[in-house]
């Protein structure tokens, strides 16, 4: 075998006879060979010099970079453009006012320019003639300022009648003689326990002396009620607070004339007295807190010729009974209306009672629910009878005989609470309430209903009884220190004009209209409810027919009104 | 036609409170106007703006409607506003009689 010199290449050639191929290869070992020693030269290091620390950075990571950028910030300014020159074609040499004057002919000229501008012209001409004829924007009758109202009410005091001696007692009720000269006043301090603290009088006054009682009644108990007869005008009849009644004739002196008897009379105070129309004209009826009404005759008072409990029950079998009677705040009685009363109960309904009924809802056929509290006082309008006044809790009520769930016309709720309420007899629109604050208000019904028109205070203390005049100028008002003070209101306020009735008519027709149709609006709901309730049984919408047809009259009436003056100021523009 | 045309305008000028009428085209060259130049190229720019913006705002609002007139009510008087695809109708009036 020959063995050549290992070359660059990776490759080894060597040649053999045929016969010995494939026989294993022998490889032989040789050692290192030596080939250059330089050993270290000592005499070196002084040309060199140790370097000593050597700072190295070593670090086996990967290296990177870090470069910032922002964005370059936009400024903003808002600032107006001024305008030079509009936007000219480039050909056009703007300093030259003939090729500006061309280019201007040459679109006058155009097709399109001309159809532009006679199509605008017409809806510019139509604005402009707009402009010319109103001026759409302009705050309308500034020109005319306030009118003050031309009518001047007004209310002063004449007369105040104080309660002799030192003792002030609270006047519990007012009632004038038939012809108006005198003035009855029960007093009577009424604690809790309904004891007397001292003997209590009530008073007749002659209005014009003020200074001392014309006549001083000393009844046994406190007089609650004290009441002049209408037919004749000696007798006086009250109600007192052990629950008797009796009589007064003022001829006879300051005893009473006639009592009725401790056992028979009402079992608690007997607040309410008030003549009826009767033949002989000396019958009354009487209530109390008890809750029964009873009817008297002066001459046999003895014992009551009727009595009524006053127990509004739901069918005609049950039985009235004096557990569940409403006692009586208020009573009212019309003399027009013989048979008919009305009572005002502490709970604040009112219940309209028929004297001739024979069953239990004969006998109470109307309810109203009137006030939060008890009823003050209830009166019907002297001239409108369907119509009455309550005054309980903070607001004055307007009610209508046919409207059951609701007043047709109320006040707003005072600050104050009302006491009592009348109307006035003369003028028939007004309203006379007294407050707890002293002052008496009128509302006049045709004058204005948000606000009352006169409001006087008369005194500080409470007023608590109101009785207006006959002649409808003067109010009695009673206060809770015993004293009577007699405003005399304005003329326009104590008359009537020709139109009023007619006025108020329409005012009442019109608030009862609306309360119908809101009563019909409500059951139509209620309805509705119980039948999604009752799970959809198909009832037959008869009442909807019933507050349709007022709903229609009153649309078409509206929309009638509206096309009437719509073309009434047509025709006026056109002139 | 063209005779048409400036007996319009002339009658729009004669209305009561006109002030001035200007025609202005879709690039702010005023055409025809009443006032004087600078005035006139005034009106044109910020007027032209204007009715670009309120004719948007018809458009986007509902897309079938589109602009037919502006006023622009002011204390001393009222511009009034025709807009057309290529021009725009301006007429100053004076509204306190």
């Amino acid at each position: 075998m020959v063995e050549k010199q290992e070359k660059v290449e990776i490759t080894y050639e060597y040649t053999r006879r045929r016969k010995g191929f494939g026989r294993q290869t022998l490889f032989g070992d040789h050692g290192p060979n030596l080939c250059v020693s330089i050993p270290s030269n000592p005499a070196m290091y002084k040309n060199y010099i140790l370097r000593n620390p050597v700072h190295f950075g070593i670090q086996n990571t990967g290296t990177t970079s870090e470069h910032w950028v922002n964005s370059v910030r936009a400024e903003y300014t808002s600032s107006g453009m001024n305008h030079i020159e509009g936007g000219w074609p480039k050909d056009i040499n703007t300093n030259d006012p003939e090729a500006m004057q061309r280019y201007r002919r040459k679109i006058e000229k155009d097709d399109a320019y001309i159809h532009a501008v006679m199509h605008l012209g017409h809806s510019m001409e139509h604005n402009i003639l707009q402009n010319n004829a109103v001026d759409m924007y302009e705050i309308y009758y500034s020109e005319l300022g306030t009118i003050p109202p031309v009518e001047r009410s007004s209310c002063h005091t004449v007369n105040v009648y104080r309660e002799p001696g030192s003792n002030r007692r609270p006047v519990r009720s007012l009632s004038w003689q038939a012809d108006g000269a005198r003035l009855a006043s029960a007093h009577a301090d009424v604690n809790f326990m309904r004891n007397t603290r001292s003997p209590q009088c009530s008073y007749i006054w002659d209005i014009e002396n003020a200074n001392a009682p014309e006549l001083i009644i000393s009844p046994p108990q406190p007089l609650l009620d004290l009441q002049y007869n209408p037919r004749d005008q000696h007798i006086l009849v009250g109600g007192m607070m052990n629950g008797q009644v009796g009589c007064w004739d003022m001829r006879r002196g300051s005893e009473a004339v006639a009592l009725c008897p401790p056992h028979i009379a009402h079992r608690d105070l007997a607040s309410n007295v008030l003549f009826i129309n009767s033949k002989s004209g000396a019958e009354f009826f009487s209530s109390s807190p008890d809750g029964v009404v009873k009817w008297w005759d002066i001459r046999n008072i003895s014992e009551p010729t009727d009595s009524m409990i006053i127990d509004p029950v739901k069918t005609n079998n049950d039985t009235q009974s004096v557990e569940n009677a409403l006692g009586i705040s208020a009573l009212e009685y019309e003399p027009t209306i013989p048979t008919r009363f009305m009572v005002g109960t502490e709970t604040g309904l009112v219940i309209g009672g028929n004297r001739k009924g024979k069953t239990p809802l004969e006998k109470l056929p109307s309810k109203y629910e009137a006030h939060f509290g008890p009823v003050y006082a209830l009166q019907r309008n002297p001239t409108f009878l369907k119509n009455f006044l309550t005054v309980g809790d903070w607001t004055a009520r307007v009610w209508s005989e046919d409207c059951r769930e609701s007043s047709i016309l109320w006040t707003y709720a005072h600050r104050t609470k009302l006491t009592d309420g009348a109307w006035n007899p003369i003028r028939f629109s007004l309203l006379l309430v007294t407050q707890w604050d002293g002052c008496l208000s009128c509302w006049d019904l045709l004058r204005r209903r948000s606000a009352p028109i006169v409001t006087a205070q008369l005194c500080d203390e409470p007023l608590l009884r109101l009785r207006p005049h006959e002649g409808g100028q003067l109010v009695a008002c009673g206060s809770s220190l015993g004293t009577i003070y007699l405003p005399e209101l304005s003329q326009n306020l104590g008359t009537a004009d020709k139109n009023d009735k007619q006025l108020l008519t329409h005012i009442l027709e019109r608030e009862n209209k609306r309360e119908r149709i809101l009563e019909a609006r409500m059951r139509e709901i209620r309805l509705r409810m119980r039948q999604d309730r009752d799970g959809g049984q198909q009832l037959a919408d008869n009442e909807s027919c019933v507050s349709d047809k007022d709903l229609e009259e009153a649309t078409t009436e509206y929309l009638q009104t509206v096309s009437e003056l719509h073309a009434l100021q047509q025709k006026s523009q056109q002139t | 036609m063209a005779t048409e045309v400036e007996e319009t305008i002339k009658r729009i000028q004669a209305h009561k409170g006109v002030m001035g009428v200007v025609i202005v085209n879709h690039e702010g060259i005023p055409i025809k106007s009443s006032l004087d130049n600078a005035t006139s190229v005034l009106y044109a720019g910020l007027i032209g703006q204007l009715t670009e913006k309120a004719r948007n705002v018809v458009r986007e609002m509902d897309s079938t409607n589109e602009l037919s007139f502006l006023r622009v009510r002011s204390r001393r008087h009222e511009i009034l506003i025709a807009p057309d695809r290529e021009f725009i109708l301006i007429v100053i009036q004076n509204t306190s009689d």
